[in-house]
């Protein structure tokens, strides 16, 4: 199953690895995601970051060569309103060639403003698809509700977001359970919204500062049996895989499955180049810098992709 | 046949586009290779003289670019591609920003709405080449085998048309194998037969129907050794052009003896 998942990754995407950074605005959260260092119990210092600020973490980032980026934030709708959101991808969009947001779920409107401003792309993760364990480890705030959650990637669709990421946050539940919820969730939205660029994550739980245990762990090599299973079944679909994971199984395994990783994460904002270093979501396991991501892709014979998006397709 | 036999007839019968001569049949794109010097090699074993580059794939502003900088102009006609536009006001952008950096005003006219089959919208793709064939481009246009819009497109004025054989990166061969063959017949542009072959068997097997050209990207770039498969699809698309032109015999139910 392996050399099969890797001969098809290969044939439909050559040995090129496209790379992207997140960018964190804030870590501020009205809700009480029991696994998350957002979680609004933390006691962790909160930070909005402002446009220019915003600006100058971009910048940082352009400068390691980014052209693709990924802005994050919690859920505080008083904090960090849409309009703030709109005006975060007008600045982000100024600077890369691709945005991608991963915010609090919107209404079709909000993320159709969003697109307007220059997103192109979402990651929403359902976190977990088994209802039970999803109100267990959301116990409180907007994220308690599973279906505004589950139909998000719908309404990013209709609204015209063109590359739309899920995921379930592994270790919360049977990862087979969760991998065929996924899948089932996944033929769905490419029957539906057959012109939007469905991706796959696939997010295992990091300690973060909450130090939440995963009641259901995943082991590597069940973390790989789930990628490549999910690569048998969805060849053409693109699956990302972040810095969450250690640099030596990133190597390993990026191979079978990944067509897109994170490099030089920080998972704080304003981790970049303002100096913050607390208030981080999870912790990173890979922690080399940019360099050393495409150093290592280059020796396993792999191009990293900085520029696979152009700006004038938003 | 030897190389140079190899080459001294392709220079008896070139390959005509938009009245510009080409000796090599053999287009390729740039996508998906290990690394830029991977490709600059496969290039340069496959004789190839047009190669297509997708514009989301490379940075126009930056002189050095990871892609463009180990394309040699004066050697390749670089033809971006529009890959990624999901309609005709897209494509248009795309091929007047490339027009305005300075590359030259051919266009491989790719609209695929459908990221996982990226199948051709015909519709759009129409559209947008005659918005481009007015705007004084060269378009050859990426199109499902469809004899019908062949045609259309041949009337609004582009260069040549180029038909699938199978879906992008598939390594189907010719599964369009008769539609390709009304198109083939039809047309008064020429036809280059763009995606879907896998194996330069296939690639003959384009060339023995009558195809102008071939284009090739997944089945070399993916390849364990490119620059080899390169200099496979060469031979494979010379030997397949003069079977063409040597005439083929055809297949037939019954016997023939070779001893009459």
């Amino acid at each position: 199953m392996i050399e099969a998942a890797r001969r098809q990754t290969r044939k439909y995407f050559g040995k090129t690895i496209q790379l992207y950074a997140p960018l964190y605005l804030s870590n501020e959260c009205v809700n009480g995601c029991a696994y998350c260092g957002f979680n609004s119990k933390s006691q962790i210092k909160r930070i909005t970051l402002t446009i220019d600020q915003v600006a100058r973490e971009a910048g940082y980032l352009r400068k390691q060569g980014f052209q693709h980026v990924l802005m994050l934030t919690g859920e505080s709708r008083e904090v960090v309103p849409v309009d703030y959101l709109r005006e975060a991808v007008k600045c982000l969009k100024k600077i890369f060639v691709s945005v991608s947001i991963e915010v609090y779920p919107l209404l079709e409107d909000e993320y159709r403003n969003l697109v307007e401003a220059g997103a192109d792309g979402l990651t929403i993760y359902q976190e977990t698809y088994h209802l039970p364990t999803y109100r267990k480890v959301h116990p409180f705030g907007p994220k308690r509700n599973y279906r505004f959650r589950l139909e998000a990637a719908e309404r990013a669709a209709a609204a015209g977001m063109r590359k739309i990421g899920l995921g379930v946050l592994l270790g919360l539940y049977d990862w087979r359970y969760e991998s065929e919820k996924l899948a089932q969730h996944l033929r769905y939205l490419l029957k539906k919204y057959w012109q939007t660029q469905f991706q796959l994550s696939f997010p295992r739980i990091n300690p973060a500062e909450t130090k939440f245990k995963a009641a259901h762990p995943v082991t590597d090599h069940e973390l790989v049996r789930m990628i490549c299973e999910l690569r048998l079944a969805f060849p053409q679909v693109p699956f990302t895989l972040s810095t969450r994971e250690r640099a030596e199984l990133r190597d390993k395994i990026f191979p079978l499955g990944i067509t897109s990783m994170s490099a030089g994460s920080i998972t704080c904002p304003g981790g970049y180049s303002l100096g913050v270093k607390s208030g981080k979501q999870f912790e990173i396991a890979d922690t080399r810098s940019v360099k050393e991501v495409c150093r290592s892709l280059v020796a396993a014979g792999y191009e990293p992709v900085f520029k696979d998006w152009e700006r004038s397709f938003s | 046949m030897s190389f140079f036999l190899l080459t001294k007839m392709s220079k008896k019968d070139p390959l005509v586009i938009a009245g510009k001569k080409f000796t090599s049949r053999l287009l390729i794109g740039t996508g998906k290779f290990p690394s830029p010097k991977v490709m600059q090699k496969a290039l340069a074993a496959s004789g190839a003289e047009v190669v297509t580059v997708a514009l989301r794939r490379i940075d126009l502003k930056n002189p050095r670019d990871h892609i463009l900088a180990y394309l040699d102009k004066k050697k390749y006609l670089i033809l971006p591609n529009t890959s990624g536009a999901k309609n005709a006001d897209e494509a248009v952008r795309l091929a007047r920003i490339a027009r305005a950096f300075g590359l030259p005003g051919w266009i491989k006219l790719e609209v695929t709405p459908d990221p996982r089959y990226l199948l051709p919208d015909p519709i759009e793709t129409l559209k947008a080449a005659e918005i481009l064939v007015k705007d004084k481009f060269t378009v050859l246009p990426y199109i499902n085998a469809d004899p019908v819009l062949a045609k259309r497109l041949e009337d609004a004025g582009c260069a040549a048309v180029m038909p699938l054989g199978s879906p992008i990166g598939s390594a189907q061969g010719l599964k369009t194998r008769h539609n390709l063959e009304i198109i083939i017949e039809q047309a008064n542009v020429p036809v280059v037969v763009d995606a879907g072959l896998g194996a330069p068997s296939q690639a003959a097997e384009a060339m023995e129907m009558g195809a102008d050209a071939v284009l090739i990207n997944t089945a070399i770039a993916v390849a364990d050794d490119p620059p080899a498969m390169a200099a496979a699809f060469k031979l494979a698309v010379a030997a397949g052009r003069l079977a063409y032109l040597s005439g083929l015999i055809g297949e037939s139910k019954v016997a023939r003896a070779s001893s009459l």
